[in-house]
């Protein structure tokens, strides 16, 4: 058991990870993953219906999991399909997250039947609708960094609300007009047009493709368009007849019908945009299999192998944890890179990806310091940063889609691909130093285990890894004032992130200079490398928050607490280090400072 | 290490003053970026880094107090640390050529920072589709312009710095028939008309729109989203007598008119021009966005250059992450108003632009050699030692200054 236990764990992952890739069965007879690869154009991009349903709950109810009311479990591309044509039932879904105690009073909800739900059906909310349009037309005069909590709520309400109310225009107007049977009587068709009217505007998808092949996406139009362009011409677009058969299928619930027609739309776009049905199955695919999540679970089990290692069987635990990083790290790779050609973009383009790619680049040094020192430290640190940045990725995920398009003044490739880069891979060094250095006090602090080799070690990692960090923010905040230069005119516009950027490069030219001075050995090493974190996170997401109005927007932002409390977890860490040596529970370095 | 008795020379050398240095810049930059919610960007440039003091009003007085060192002073005490250093406690070897580099790219960028401070220009030229545009305007500095119209074919202006007009004293210039005397100037305020402002006071102007409005100064702003309109009165008078005190402001769209002795003149303070020796035609500004979206994709100018010694004719696209530079001056895409039929081009003229580049570079090989030295010895010890004993600590031996530049080596 001892022995082999690093090849039985690096087996047991193995096999998971490979069911996260197998194709998912459908649950009922529908085939919901082949509507589920079906483009359409939303947000500026093709993307595949199930990105529009996963991004669809994640950002209206904060997970992509959903039940109906019967307990029932209702996958994305299910609640889509009915959003779109049995509104009636979707209305029933417990969609919308609403967590301000003063917005629940809005609507009467929050006390008696419905006390501890934080998530509510439209039909729940409908009776409140005009007192929440009322509040939010308060609320919309207010400068959005001036707004109190609950009038940030009452906006962000009112625009999911629009949102799902709008999605019902996408393919069929929420009433119950007969679109199929329309399309083979033009005296029906015609009578639809207030309707195709309505969908034209409200639809935020653009589900109908150009009826010959064509690379342009501005021809890609709305169902309602495509419909107003069939009442003036003549024919009909496939791909709206398609649809029309879908949405008769779904409403009388017959599997076969829905089969075949999703089935003959699919073949039918593949032949016209080949790589564009390719990247929005593959899409789809990469939805399902959500790498991310699979590498968040494996860094936790590393972790913990990792630290259970440091008092027991270190070689061989040490060992598995090593390569459960190492898949975990193969696994976020491959998410990465398949996010890279979806987009067509370097790997960082916004806040999402950036928090990705810092645990990615943490994990990648902490791999290599693992192959050199075999001590289950660097695995311990790597894994914590890895799992920590997946989790800031998921709650940033709930904005929406996470493949944004680029604003015109950061549309550059060159310079996503160099600044960018370089700039987060050194945020991660950073941190890398400061998850090192707590392993190093909370090791010697709490636990028996921080003998001489091991600090030392950890010393040289630390040190080392500032060095490494020096040099990369420093080129990253310098490619970024050349960028600032070529765009804009000025090198260094003392912009806050930029002064948050400096600031890391400062600090870390603090820590040398103070080690080459000798004003600090390894503990106070350690404890300028923790209050590296605070800064590198301040310069990550702080420097944002105070965008939009620090005095205002703060208290009761989750995001704000969330740095508020790492940054006193930090100060706490650097206070137990101040303990006197002779204290800690790895006694043994007294002499040592 | 540090002797008892503190010598000026040590002080100056020292690594701990470096250390010193560093944290008060970090406190310095982070106090300027909390403050930039209050004052803006541009406020804040001026308040903590294009200054020697940070200065602070002592409540319920006018009282200026130094609270902090400034961006000036700590940029200059560090080149003076890093040089003397250099100069007494360093002695070149090739195992610190790396420190050597970055300390010296170092020292370039300080200064460059410093010249770009005194030297930079901003500008901004806007332009209507089919409109051509021989100046551009400062965003900051005002000029008063006086203009004679009484030539058909030209116009001749005097331009006199707003700066001037702040100091009241009269000018007088050869062109001009008259002596222009400035009443008052407001750096900002606010313009109404007199007949929706019962019983203001009545103002000096006596000539020209002036009359009916009353303007009253407000204090300047730094805030990125609000714009100063300087405003002041003028009195113009000839050697027989005034010929009248106008009301003058950035916020009036027209210039006054008047006429002396058979002649005709504008008079008007305006964004102050820099005149340029070409001109830029607008023939095209596009907008792209999303399709179905309304985050924008680009933004592009396309222009028509022609210098004025006809050696330069040609179209040339500005377009975001892509501006031009002539005439010593670049011309970057920065927005654009009037439903897409107005083009807003920043120019900015900066001699010293080239210097970060040059001390980056310097900065980031010297880096990269040091680290580089770091890391060769690092691997030279692991190969060379025996397996099983592990190369000395870092930090658990003597640390020191001695150490300034490699790490303890076995």
């Amino acid at each position: 058991m001892k022995r082999f236990s690093a090849l039985v764990a690096l087996l047991l992952a193995l096999v998971w990870v490979g069911t996260t890739l197998a194709p998912r069965g459908n649950p009922g007879a529908f085939d919901l993953a082949a509507f589920g690869r079906l483009p359409v154009l939303a947000d500026g991009r093709i993307k595949p219906m199930d990105t529009i349903a996963r991004s669809g709950l994640l950002m209206l109810q904060g997970r992509q999991r959903l039940a109906a009311s019967d307990g029932r479990a209702v996958l994305p591309e299910e609640w889509l399909l009915d959003v779109f044509f049995r509104p009636e039932e979707a209305d029933g879904y417990r969609i919308f997250r609403i967590d301000n105690a003063e917005v629940l009073s809005l609507f009467g909800l929050g006390a008696g039947e419905s006390a501890g739900q934080v998530r509510f059906s439209f039909a729940q909310l409908q009776s409140g609708l005009p007192e929440l349009d009322r509040q939010s037309e308060l609320a919309g005069p207010v400068d959005a960094a001036a707004r109190t909590a609950f009038q940030r709520a009452v906006v962000e309400l009112r625009e999911h609300l629009e949102y799902y109310s709008r999605l019902k225009y996408s393919l069929q107007t929420p009433d119950k007009f007969d679109l199929l049977a329309a399309l083979g009587d033009p005296g029906r068709l015609a009578a639809g047009r207030p309707g195709f009217e309505a969908m034209g505007t409200f639809s935020p998808l653009r589900a109908i493709p150009p009826p010959a092949p064509s690379a342009r996406i501005d021809e890609w139009q709305s169902m309602g368009q495509s419909l107003l362009a069939t009442l003036a011409r003549g024919p009909v677009n496939p791909a709206a007849r398609s649809y029309a058969e879908l949405a008769r299928a779904w409403r009388d619930g017959r599997p076969d019908a829905f089969n075949s027609a999703a089935g003959a739309y699919q073949a039918e776009l593949s032949s016209r945009f080949a790589p564009l049905a390719r990247r929005c199955s593959f899409e789809a695919l990469f939805n399902r299999a959500e790498p991310f999540y699979t590498s968040l679970v494996l860094y936790v089990a590393a972790f913990l192998l990792a630290v259970v290692s440091w008092l027991k069987w270190p070689a061989e635990l040490g060992r598995a944890a090593f390569r459960l990083m190492a898949l975990a790290f193969l696994v976020a790779t491959a998410g990465i890179v398949a996010r890279m050609w979806l987009e067509g973009r370097p790997p960082v383009t916004n806040l999402y990806s950036s928090a990705l790619f810092i645990g990615w680049g943490s994990v990648a040094l902490c791999l290599v310091l693992e192959r050199i020192n075999r001590n289950a430290v660097a695995s311990s640190a790597g894994s914590l940063i890895g799992f920590g940045t997946l989790v800031i990725a998921h709650n940033l995920s709930l904005s929406g889609d996470t493949l944004e398009m680029m604003r015109a003044v950061l549309d550059s490739n060159f310079w996503l691909s160099t600044h960018v880069v370089t700039v987060t891979t050194g945020y991660a060094s950073t941190f890398l130093a400061g998850f090192l250095a707590i392993i190093y006090i909370v090791r010697g602090v709490f636990t028996r285990t921080l003998d001489r080799p091991i600090a030392d070690s950890l010393a040289r990692m630390v040190y080392g890894i500032v060095c490494f960090a020096t040099l990369f923010s420093f080129v990253g905040t310098v490619l970024g004032g050349i960028w600032a230069d070529q765009s804009w005119g000025r090198f260094w516009g003392w912009d806050p992130k930029e002064n948050g950027a400096l600031i890391i490069v400062l600090w870390n030219a603090v820590i040398l200079h103070c080690r080459w001075a000798g004003l600090v050995r390894q503990r106070g090493l350690m404890c300028l490398a923790v209050f590296g974190n605070i800064v590198t996170a301040w310069s990550w997401f702080g420097t944002n928050m105070l965008g939009v109005g620090l005095h205002s927007y703060g208290f009761t932002n989750a995001a704000f607490q969330g740095l508020v409390a790492f940054v006193a977890l930090q100060l706490a860490v650097i206070g137990l280090a101040a303990i006197p040596r002779a204290k800690w529970r790895s006694a043994a370095l007294a002499g040592a400072a | 290490m540090a002797s008892p008795r503190p010598n000026p020379l040590a002080l100056f050398t020292s690594l701990r003053l470096t250390v010193a240095l560093l944290l008060l810049s970090i406190v310095l930059i982070f106090a300027a970026t909390l403050d930039q919610v209050h004052l803006g960007v541009w406020g804040v440039q001026q308040k903590y880094f294009r200054s020697f003091f940070v200065f602070s009003q002592i409540p319920g007085t006018g009282f200026l107090f130094p609270v902090f060192p400034g961006g000036y002073l700590l940029g200059a005490v560090l080149i003076v640390n890093l040089v003397a250093a250099h100069f007494y406690r360093f002695r070149f070897s090739w195992r610190k050529s790396g420190i050597w580099l970055t300390h010296i790219g170092l020292i370039l960028l300080l200064v460059g920072e410093g010249l770009s401070g005194i030297l930079q220009q901003d500008h901004q030229m806007r332009i209507d589709v089919g409109q051509s545009r021989r100046y551009s305007e400062s965003f900051r500095e005002t000029e008063l312009a006086v203009t004679e119209t009484t030539h058909p074919g030209y116009d001749e202006v005097v331009a006199i710095p707003a700066a001037l007009l702040t100091e009241g004293r009269s000018i007088q210039h050869p062109m001009l028939p008259f002596l222009v005397k400035p009443v008052a100037y407001y750096p900002n305020a606010t313009l109404r008309m007199r007949s929706q402002t019962p019983g203001a006071p009545p103002g000096p102007a006596t000539a020209g729109e002036g009359t009916d409005i009353v303007a009253t100064p407000i204090p300047e702003t730094t805030k990125p989203d609000e714009s100063n309109w300087p405003t002041g009165y003028v009195e113009l008078a000839g050697p027989e007598g005034p010929v009248g005190t106008f009301l003058v402001s950035t916020m009036m769209d027209q210039s006054e008119a008047f006429a002396y002795q058979g002649r005709t003149w504008r008079i008007a303070l305006r964004a102050k021009r820099d005149y340029l020796p070409f001109s830029i035609t607008l023939l095209k500004f596009t907008h792209d966005i999303y399709p179905g979206t309304d985050i924008p994709r680009d933004f592009a100018s396309t222009i028509r250059l022609r210098s004025d010694d006809g050696r330069d004719d040609r179209q040339v696209r500005i377009f975001m992450n892509n501006p031009l530079r002539f005439g010593g001056r670049a011309f970057y895409q920065a927005g654009y108003a009037n439903n897409d039929r107005t083009t807003v081009l920043q120019v900015v003229r900066n001699p010293s632009w080239r210097i970060p580049y040059v001390s980056c570079a310097l900065i980031v090989l010297g880096l990269i050699v040091q680290f580089g030295i770091h890391l060769l010895a690092f691997f030279r010890r692991r190969l060379g030692a025996p397996a099983g004993v592990r190369a000395p600590a870092v930090g658990s031996g003597g640390s020191g200054p001695d150490l300034a530049s490699c790490p303890p080596s076995p």
